[in-house]
């Protein structure tokens, strides 16, 4: 019965080497949530995050407070009393100049500037882009080279010689001035933005079309733009917020009128007349600053994929 | 008859890069053409030129007898199916097979009638209001040779089209394509690196490289008589075995002597004069080497079994011979241990000698 | 060959008109703006040009009284600080942010939103919620002293000496959140076989960032110092909201000059000067990123 002692043996080999492992470590490894690691990490990310919300947060209460409280208390205790009063009035009557209704005026103007100036850039830089990606042509890299180093090249350099080009053909000083200027300085990153794009559609989806017979503009609107919706949306995104944003084309470029809303803010704000009313200030620049806001929470990936496609616009 | 694509002289360089240099080719009417060849050889680039999507430097392309060098994609009678599909995303299969018909302004009827027939021979008619994506690759692949197919052309392009499918429906799909031809019988152009793809579908096979058509010919002249070292090495899986020595003469008879060993060359159609003395090298196929079964007759030779692959149907044996390695097909059945010592003959009317200097045919 | 004469022989001039055509608009701009308008600025600082530009040449006159400026000087000296710190400041802090982000942390989209929301607001309104917080009265300054720390001083906007400091401040607050997720792009564009390479050879974190990861990533750090070298240079509405150039002219910077003596002080040939002084700038950065960028391949 030799047999059965070694299979004995074996056995209870078998159960020691069980034992060890069911006393030894096993299954997943534990992990404590409050780990050193963890508390300098998130410690780290938490005070950061306070100094960027910070500011967001001091524009809150400030312009839901009175301006006997401003006055009183400091800048980050919370309203005791919140009045909507400060907004009221920044919206419909605070004055630039002469003029007292408020920043709605540049509102207006600001969105009478965006749209055009939004279509009309997109449009001919995809166009470009398009151009560019697919249909080459002797020349073509050698003026893209100059776009694209034309973003570099400070703005103040060209100011003067597009004031005089707009003058020449008689719309400095007009919204077609402004939107030709946002369709120029618009141009070198969103022609990037779409030649890159385009050229990383499948070539052969353009060669299959060139057999099918297709032109210019059939490829470019049958094939082409049913494809690109993305990247319309992230060069929307980026233009509307850098074309709201602007301050110096709006300076240059626009008569007191028809200011945008920056440049009203800003007059508003630095006006040297007048009692300081930072109550009615702070509710200013949160309206101004609305738009590119809302325009940032509701497309949270796009935008961060439009400003690294964006970046090189500096 | 007319040839249906004439190639002549044809040149293409960007910058300083000759893709294709001073290429000729004629295609005869109804033929099946292999473009076959490793990346980067000028393939695609020729077949791009044929389609008119590249320009040539030089040289012009005749198709049914028309110079088109300078005619539009569209106006060149061709169609063409890409290794991508290059179907339109956000048309469904029905759009994508009449975009170019709607394009050239063909009326209803006669597009719905084209349609029909297409469906009908790909049998993709439950495909029809589908969009791309909801296609699997064999399925896409199909409606993309639809699209060539409603076109009503004389020439059809192949770009690498089976490539991006697993190999099973590239099995299938390649015998749906042979048989298209057959009931077609138009001119087909093919481009693919895969020479099974040549060797099963072609007429004839142009086997290119650096922009060169190393050899032009059917697929069992390619496979038993290449013209040169490339052409060889390229074609056949396993690869050719190769044996470089010499020439020689022992009793009156010419032999091929490497490391001190002598094949008889008896039965080797030389096509000029087997001068001894000359460094050759010899190419013999794993399948004309033979471990049993003997040709009555045959020239003996002892070699070791060094590692043995079975591969199912058949056996891979790699063998040691006077500081070579060979490898051998043999049948499936018979098995070889590793160090096994045993007898060779090769079957030299099958084999191919090379000139070891200008790698060319001897 | 026997006379298959092509339908139309087209002329290179012709081939893709259409696409020449569209191409119109692009290529005008590159030209006729960024190239000729540059050119021309460049032409034009050498002119004594006071309300409109005139082409009498004054030879380097109008840079002789740029630099003889203290204003200029001023404004030089402060793009500089600005430009250095930010430049510091902006990398490192941004680095940072980006590998604690790419720990594999929770709520990493909550932190992302929050670090890049001031990206979107303009410099306009960066600039006076920041000149709100340093407020001497009610700001920092005023908190910190109520809380019992009469001495305490902190008025970067109304010191002339640190004025430049304040305006950092908020810069920072804005650009930093790009320069993150560039980096993170950058670290999530690292192979992850690295890191487990690393971890099965036992290397700590810290190394492995600091000896294999960042090195890896020096064509993110070399792009990301143009794009932020390149915004610096223009930095413009940021200084007018926050501090119009004061006090006194303690916080000009160069585009402010160039805009000041353009368009209010009616002496175009300074502006242009000043202009060109900038575009030399920005070369200065650019010319050598670009050569080491793109130069050395097309010989490859």
């Amino acid at each position: 019965m030799a047999n059965i002692s070694t299979l004995n043996t074996t056995a209870a080999g078998f159960d020691a080497v069980s034992d060890q492992v069911a006393s030894g470590p096993r299954g997943r490894k534990p992990r404590r949530t409050l780990s050193p690691r963890n508390i300098m990490l998130y410690g780290t990310l938490f005070v950061f995050a306070l100094y960027y919300l910070l500011p967001l947060y001091v524009m809150v209460v400030t312009s839901l407070k009175g301006m006997p409280e401003v006055r009183m208390g400091n800048i980050f205790s919370p309203p005791m009393e919140i009045t909507f009063e400060p907004w009221v009035k920044a919206w419909a009557e605070a004055c630039t100049g002469l003029n007292c209704d408020g920043l709605s005026r540049g509102f207006w103007n600001s969105v009478r500037i965006l749209v055009p100036s939004v279509v009309v850039s997109i449009a001919v830089a995809s166009v470009s882009g398009y151009a560019l990606a697919n249909w080459r042509f002797k020349g073509s890299e050698f003026y893209f080279s100059i776009l694209i180093i034309g973003a570099f090249i400070p703005y103040q350099v060209m100011l003067y010689p597009v004031v005089i080009a707009l003058r020449e053909i008689g719309v400095y000083g007009t919204l077609t001035g402004l939107v030709i200027v946002h369709t120029i300085f618009g141009m070198p990153i969103l022609t990037l933005l779409f030649r890159n794009y385009f050229a990383s559609l499948p070539v052969e989806l353009f060669k299959a079309a060139r057999i099918d017979g297709a032109g210019f503009w059939q490829i470019y609107f049958r094939i082409m733009l049913p494809m690109s919706l993305p990247i319309f949306v992230v060069a929307m995104i980026l233009q509307v917020t850098g074309i709201w944003n602007d301050f110096l084309f709006g300076v240059v470029f626009t008569r007191p009128d028809v200011y945008p809303m920056t440049v009203q803010l800003n007059n508003i704000v630095n006006s040297v007349q007048g009692v300081k009313e930072y109550n009615v200030n702070m509710a200013a620049t949160l309206l101004t600053g609305a738009v590119p806001l809302i325009v940032y929470f509701l497309s949270g990936r796009l935008f961060v994929r439009g400003i690294a496609a964006g970046a090189v616009k500096g | 008859m007319t040839n249906s694509v004439s190639i002549r002289d044809l040149s293409l360089s960007f910058g300083a890069v000759k893709v294709l240099q001073d290429l000729n080719l004629e295609i005869r009417d109804g033929e099946f053409l292999v473009l076959l060849g490793s990346s980067g050889c000028g393939k695609s680039t020729l077949l791009n030129c044929i389609a008119g999507l590249l320009e040539p430097t030089d040289g012009q392309i005749f198709i049914k007898g028309r110079n088109v060098t300078w005619e539009e994609p569209k106006d060149r009678g061709i169609g063409m199916v890409f290794q991508s599909y290059a179907l339109y995303p956000q048309m469904t299969v029905e759009k994508n097979l009449s975009f170019g018909l709607r394009v050239a302004g063909v009326p209803k009827e006669d597009i719905q009638r084209r349609i029909a027939r297409a469906a009908d021979i790909l049998q993709i008619q439950p495909l029809l209001n589908r969009k791309p994506a909801e296609l699997s690759g064999g399925q896409r692949q199909r409606v993309a040779i639809g699209r060539a197919l409603v076109r009503d052309v004389d020439v059809f392009l192949f770009d690498e089209p089976l490539s991006n499918l697993d190999a099973k429906l590239r099995s299938e799909l390649r015998v749906e394509i042979k048989r298209l031809h057959h009931s077609l019988k138009n001119t087909m152009i093919y481009v693919t690196h895969d020479q099974i793809e040549a060797l099963t579908l072609a007429d004839r096979i142009a086997i290119m490289k650096s922009g060169v058509i190393q050899q032009l010919d059917d697929p069992v002249t390619i496979y038993n008589r290449p013209v040169n070292l490339f052409v060889a090495g390229f074609i056949g899986s396993p690869s050719m075995n190769f044996l470089h020595g010499e020439l020689a003469e022992e009793g009156g008879r010419a032999v091929f002597r490497t490391h001190g060993v002598s094949f008889s060359l008896t039965g080797y159609e030389a096509t000029e004069p087997l001068a001894p003395g000359r460094k050759v090298v010899l190419g013999v196929r794993p399948e004309h080497i033979h471990v049993d079964n003997h040709e009555p007759g045959a020239e003996m030779h002892d070699a070791v079994v060094d590692i043995e692959e079975p591969m199912g149907a058949d056996n891979l044996l790699w063998l040691k011979h006077a500081g070579h390695t060979m490898s051998v097909r043999t049948g499936g059945a018979k098995r070889f241990a590793p160090g096994t010592k045993l007898q060779m003959s090769f079957d030299m009317s099958v084999a191919s000698l090379f000139d070891a200097e200008t790698e060319e045919r001897v | 060959m026997t006379g298959h004469a092509p339908a139309k022989r087209p002329n290179q001039l012709f081939r893709n008109l259409t696409a020449k055509i569209a191409s119109i608009p692009m290529i005008l701009i590159a030209l006729g703006i960024f190239l000729g308008g540059s050119l021309w600025t460049v032409v034009y600082s050498f002119t004594n040009s006071k309300l409109l530009p005139r082409a009498s040449f004054v030879g380097f006159d109008q840079f002789e009284r740029l630099w003889s400026s203290s204003r200029w000087i001023i404004s030089i000296q402060n793009l500089a600080i600005y430009g250095i710190l930010s430049l510091i400041f902006s990398m490192v802090i941004g680095f940072l942010l980006a590998a604690l982000m790419d720990q594999k942390i929770r709520f990493e989209n909550t932190f992302r939103t929050i670090f890049l929301y001031p990206f979107a607001l303009s410099f306009i309104v960066t600039g006076l919620v920041w000149q709100w917080i340093l407020n001497p009265e009610f700001g920092i300054q005023g908190i910190v002293r109520s809380l019992g720390w009469e001495s305490f001083s902190f008025d970067p906007l109304y010191n002339a000496d640190i004025v430049i400091y304040g305006i950092l401040i908020a810069g920072l607050w804005q650009g930093t959140g790009l320069v993150m997720c560039l980096m993170l792009a950058g670290l999530r564009g690292i192979d992850e076989d690295i890191w487990k390479a690393a971890r099965v050879d036992g290397i700590p974190m810290w190394r492995t960032y600091l000896f294999i990861v960042i090195p890896m990533m020096r064509p993110v750090f070399i792009t990301t110092l143009v794009i932020i070298a390149s915004g610096i240079v223009k930095v413009y509405d940021l200084v007018v909201a926050q501090t119009s150039g004061g006090p006194g002219n303690a916080s000009e910077v160069p585009a402010k000059y160039v805009y000041d003596y353009m368009f209010q002080a009616q002496n175009l040939g300074q502006g242009f000067a000043a202009s060109t002084m900038m575009l030399l700038t920005v070369a200065i950065i650019i010319i050598p990123w670009a050569y080491l960028e793109f130069g050395g391949k097309k010989r490859g």
